[in-house]
């Protein structure tokens, strides 16, 4: 990969990042001519306070000196302090972050390797009950909302049959060390793991199958065929590696939306992440929390996309040179 | 006088061309059964919606209307779906419910696929910079994660149905645009244009007699496409409590249900029937979309076999 193209694809993601945040400022200062009468409507504000809560939130001066602070600040990652909390927003986020990054990391994961190996089968054997099943299956995960198949879920698996816990992260009562520790959480992140899993593995299923399915057509197999060798390695050594591809893209790409769906799935399961922290900061409505979630979403989503545009260009030299 | 008679029947013959095109695609449509379905579905749910009024009616759904009904009463008690925790009957919320879903998912496809359309359409057109920046904006929005876009965007506008509506459609609009751009591109260059551009026809009207007939197929196709992800969107802004409070929509009446506790007292009459009617709406606009896209597309076509 030539030193060029790495340094293209980074200046393109700093570009799009800049445009978050230019957008971001223009959202909440331009569209809305006073945001603080909009996002406190109904409540009494004394012309005293509308001025304090301006000036807290970078709101006075001219347009131009407020955007000067305010790319000063995102810069240094100050997004302001969170309104309900009074603690800064970037401190708020990172506390927040480590249970939304293991239960996406897991489930994008989870839904990755069995979302391939459902289109691998659906393909190879097309046309058969094995591919009808599963089509049927990845059909119907795709209509549900993701929360609705975690209420389904919760539903079934933690009140009615109580073998999971309804919510949390930890039982706060658990005594032991760190192992059983360690076991607890993932007991407690099994069911919104596996709601994300399933709403998400049938994307996966429907690209490889498609992609396998182009493949097969392809004279190398039939040459591989030809050779004698056994229907295995055909389908692992010749077809799949080369139908994968648009697979490893599709992982970064949907990154984006398994986030947004932890927003709701992490409401479901009260699993303390950064999507609980957006749904309560919509409650406020905490406008400085919720501006620095926008933008962290956004900045892991850009990152993740250039790391599929390099990864994709490593593993198929063909984009290299275009 | 000749040349604006042959003007005027050759586009006679360009409409009846369209026209005799649209029955035989109706005719391919009718033998897809999974597009049937679909379709059948689809025109029973749209039926139900249309006619709420007299399936229930509306002051059902006000909580002072239902001081004397049991709460949480199931569907056995309390015909035909139940009552919720303020003794609301589910029923009505549903078949109300169903007028807000359509209608957030339908409006907001039409605004996305008008944005997508144009601008797909302008920047495949317009090459050079234009189309280039235009491509770079479309990929801009292509990448910034929807429903955190979508939640600072409703947040900052306020709850409403149409704040909903314009927020689901100004950010569902950029893959259109770059499916539409990429048939444009190749639209273009086709024969046909070059000899309507060299006898010196108007962007304006290469644009409108050839370039947007070719693409109108691709657009219904992505129509189809698009409203499933409208509605799973409205279903999950309004879970978030950013949806009309005044009005009952499906995914309303997920996010009460959940608060309410209906989960915890397994109150299934309340949580399901919103759920499995979200999935019937986007079930069949996938059917939809997927026959139409293989009448359309014929690659597709020769591969079913």
């Amino acid at each position: 990969m030539s030193a060029r193209f790495v340094t293209l694809k980074v200046l393109g993601a700093l570009t799009t990042l800049a445009f978050v945040v230019v957008f971001n400022f223009f959202l909440f200062r331009v569209v809305e001519s006073d945001p603080v009468a909009n996002l406190f409507r109904g409540r009494n504000l004394t012309v005293q306070q509308k001025e304090q809560l301006r000036q807290q939130f970078g709101l006075d001066g001219s347009k131009l000196e407020q955007f000067g602070r305010y790319v000063g600040q995102t810069v240094q990652l100050n997004f302001g302090r969170s309104y309900t909390s009074n603690e800064p927003v970037m401190s708020e986020i990172a506390s927040r972050a480590w249970p939304t990054i293991a239960l996406v990391g897991i489930s994008t994961l989870l839904s990755a390797v069995f979302g391939i190996l459902i289109g691998i089968v659906a393909a190879w054997k097309r046309g058969s009950p094995t591919d009808y099943a599963s089509t049927g299956f990845t059909m119907a995960t795709y209509s549900m909302p993701d929360f609705w198949l975690g209420m389904l879920l919760l539903v079934t698996m933690a009140v009615s049959l109580d073998l999971f816990p309804v919510g949390g992260i930890s039982d706060p009562s658990a005594s032991g060390g760190s192992i059983s520790h360690v076991l607890d959480q993932a007991h407690h992140m099994f069911l919104p793991a596996l709601t994300l899993t399933v709403a998400y593995l049938g994307e996966y299923a429907i690209v490889m199958r498609s992609a396998l399915l182009d493949t097969m057509r392809e004279d190398y197999l039939t040459l591989a065929r030809a050779k004698g060798l056994r229907d295995v390695v055909v389908r692992n050594r010749h077809a799949v590696p080369n139908a994968i591809l648009p697979v490893v893209t599709l992982i970064a790409i949907n990154f984006g939306f398994v986030l947004s769906g932890a927003i709701a799935v992490e409401t479901i399961y009260s699993w303390p992440g950064l999507g609980l922290l957006t749904y309560d900061a919509l409650r406020g409505p905490d406008l400085p929390l919720l501006q620095g979630l926008f933008i962290v979403f956004s900045a892991a989503v850009i990152f993740f996309n250039l790391v599929a545009d390099l990864l994709y260009a490593y593993l198929d030299p063909r984009v290299r040179t275009a | 006088m000749s040349t604006l008679e042959t003007g005027v029947s050759g586009r006679r013959i360009a409409w009846e061309r369209r026209r005799r095109a649209l029955s035989q695609s109706w005719s391919e449509y009718r033998h897809s059964t999974p597009g049937m379905i679909g379709l059948v579905a689809l025109v029973l749910i749209v039926a139900m919606a249309l006619a709420a009024p007299l399936l229930a009616a509306e002051s059902e759904l006000r909580a002072v209307n239902a001081i004397d009904n049991p709460t949480w009463a199931t569907p056995g008690e309390f015909p035909p779906l139940g009552t919720d925790n303020l003794g609301r009957s589910v029923w009505a919320q549903f078949v109300w419910g169903a007028r807000i879903s359509l209608l957030v998912g339908l409006a907001a496809t039409l605004i996305a696929i008008v944005i997508g359309s144009t601008v797909g359409i302008v920047s495949g057109f317009f090459g050079r910079w234009f189309g280039a920046v235009l491509m770079r904006i479309t990929e801009w929005f292509l990448v910034i994660p929807f429903l955190p876009l979508a939640i600072v965007l409703a947040a900052v506008l306020g709850p409403s149905v149409w704040n909903i509506i314009l927020v689901i459609g100004v950010t569902s609009w950029p893959s259109t645009a770059r499916v539409i751009r990429a048939q444009v591109l190749s639209v273009k260059e086709r024969l046909y244009v070059e000899r309507s551009r060299s006898l010196g026809a108007s962007n304006r009207h290469l644009m409108s007699q050839h370039v947007f007939p070719n693409v109108s197929p691709l657009i219904l196709a992505n129509l189809t496409l698009t409203v499933p992800v409208a509605i799973l969107s409205e279903t999950t802004l309004s879970f978030l409590g950013l949806g009309d409070p005044t009005r009952a929509s499906w995914g309303k009446m997920l996010d009460e249900a959940f608060s309410a506790g209906a989960l915890s007292r397994n109150a299934w009459w309340y949580y399901l029937p919103p759920g499995l009617g979200i999935m019937v709406v986007v079930l069949a606009f996938v059917l939809i979309g997927q026959a139409l896209e293989e009448i359309l597309d014929p690659r597709l076509k020769e591969g079913r076999s």
